[in-house]
């Protein structure tokens, strides 16, 4: 799977990213709205999206109605524009609270949003809003490194997370890219029913 | 010593699992491989097993299936012994819209390439159709074989991904 680590932007110096800093939803200045959350087999959730302006209008309340759209939805930790029917590299992540999860950055959303660096692979159970019915083992990296940029400004921002964190990101990345954790199952008795639903 | 190759399919229920167990210990058969699952409402048994003559079980499985509950087939394979596993072992999964043909449309492909299926299960959830095949596939196939499934796929309305299995996985 290193194959698919992607190289920093090109013509961005190192020393432009940052991390998060003191950046909250509010920073968007808008209120979000709740968007209806597609499921599978809906196309839209296998195309890779397009790249963003960051700092454009629409990418700003994209952002904000992504929040909006996680924060409703009962146990969800991460939502990609794909998910509410826009093809775009957009998502949104909160791990705050959750037991697996060991560093958080609370609720940010990234635009353009790239793998940098992966390691320390290891398989965990995944959900998610748009395969409603299944689970899956995949396999992701618990040691993450992610490069993107932050709706409103578009500041570059590079994150170092790992495990849950890490997990919830590649998920949405993935999403980005019009994968689903479905793409990665680790074999044939390696997706499940559903049980339990938050 | 006799194999026995044993289907056992019935509405799902408690129990299935420990009375078909007892009839063939009682038997003195000896489970060896088998898959035991269940399949929309229904209870799906595949064994193998080591042991007495293929009629003795028959007969003894036969009170179960009087009931009309389960349904059992017992046939004597010849055990010609572990195949060993040849090739290089990749995951294929496909999921999209249900409609008809998508196994055979695609595990053709892998049969085309000389692909082995040693696993294969497949989920239908709501209009979500989900096919995950583990396959040997002989040596140097596979960026072939992943462009015409990505073809065949593309005329089914699907999406497919051929990828190395991982074996330290799990």
């Amino acid at each position: 799977m290193s194959g698919e680590v992607q190289g920093p932007e090109a013509g961005r110096a190192d020393g432009e990213y940052a991390g998060l800093g003191d950046w909250t939803p509010e920073a968007l200045g808008v209120a979000g709205a709740v968007r209806p959350v597609v499921a599978a087999p809906h196309p839209v959730l296998s195309r890779a999206g397009e790249a963003v302006d960051p700092t454009s209008a629409e990418t700003v309340r994209l952002a904000a109605d992504l929040i909006a759209t996680m924060r409703v939805s009962p146990g969800c930790v991460g939502l990609a524009a794909p998910q509410v029917g826009v093809s775009a590299r957009v998502f949104a992540v909160d791990v705050t609270g959750h037991p697996k999860a060991v560093t958080v950055h609370g609720t940010f959303v990234l635009c353009n949003a790239t793998v940098v660096e992966a390691t320390r692979w290891k398989a965990g159970r995944e959900g998610c809003m748009s395969v409603p019915d299944l689970t899956g083992d995949v396999k992701r990296a618990s040691r993450l490194v992610v490069e993107g940029e932050l709706p409103g400004t578009g500041a570059p921002v590079r994150l170092v997370t790992d495990g849950f964190e890490a997990r919830a990101l590649q998920h949405e990345i993935d999403h980005c890219a019009g994968l689903l954790f479905l793409d990665r199952v680790a074999g044939a008795h390696a997706v499940y029913q559903r049980k339990v639903y938050l | 010593m006799n194999e026995l190759a044993i289907t056992v399919i019935g509405r799902d229920r408690p129990g299935i699992v420990a009375d078909v167990a007892e009839v063939l210990s009682r038997l003195g058969a000896n489970l060896t491989d088998s898959t035991m699952t269940r399949l929309g409402g229904h209870f799906a048994m595949t064994l193998i097993c080591v042991g007495p003559a293929a009629a003795e079980v028959e007969a003894a499985l036969a009170p179960l299936a009087a009931e009309g509950r389960l349904l059992a087939t017992v046939r004597a394979v010849t055990p010609d012994g572990e195949t060993a596993s040849r090739g290089e072992p990749y995951v294929m999964a496909v999921h999209g819209a249900d409609r008809m043909g998508i196994v055979a449309a695609m595990t053709r492909v892998l049969a085309d390439f000389g692909g082995n299926v040693t696993d294969l299960s497949t989920r239908l959830t709501g209009a979500l159709y989900v096919v995950v095949a583990e396959v040997d596939l002989p040596p140097g196939v596979a960026g072939e074989l992943a462009g015409r499934l990505e073809r065949v796929a593309a005329e089914l309305g699907v999406e497919v991904t051929l990828r190395p299995a991982d074996p330290d996985l799990l």
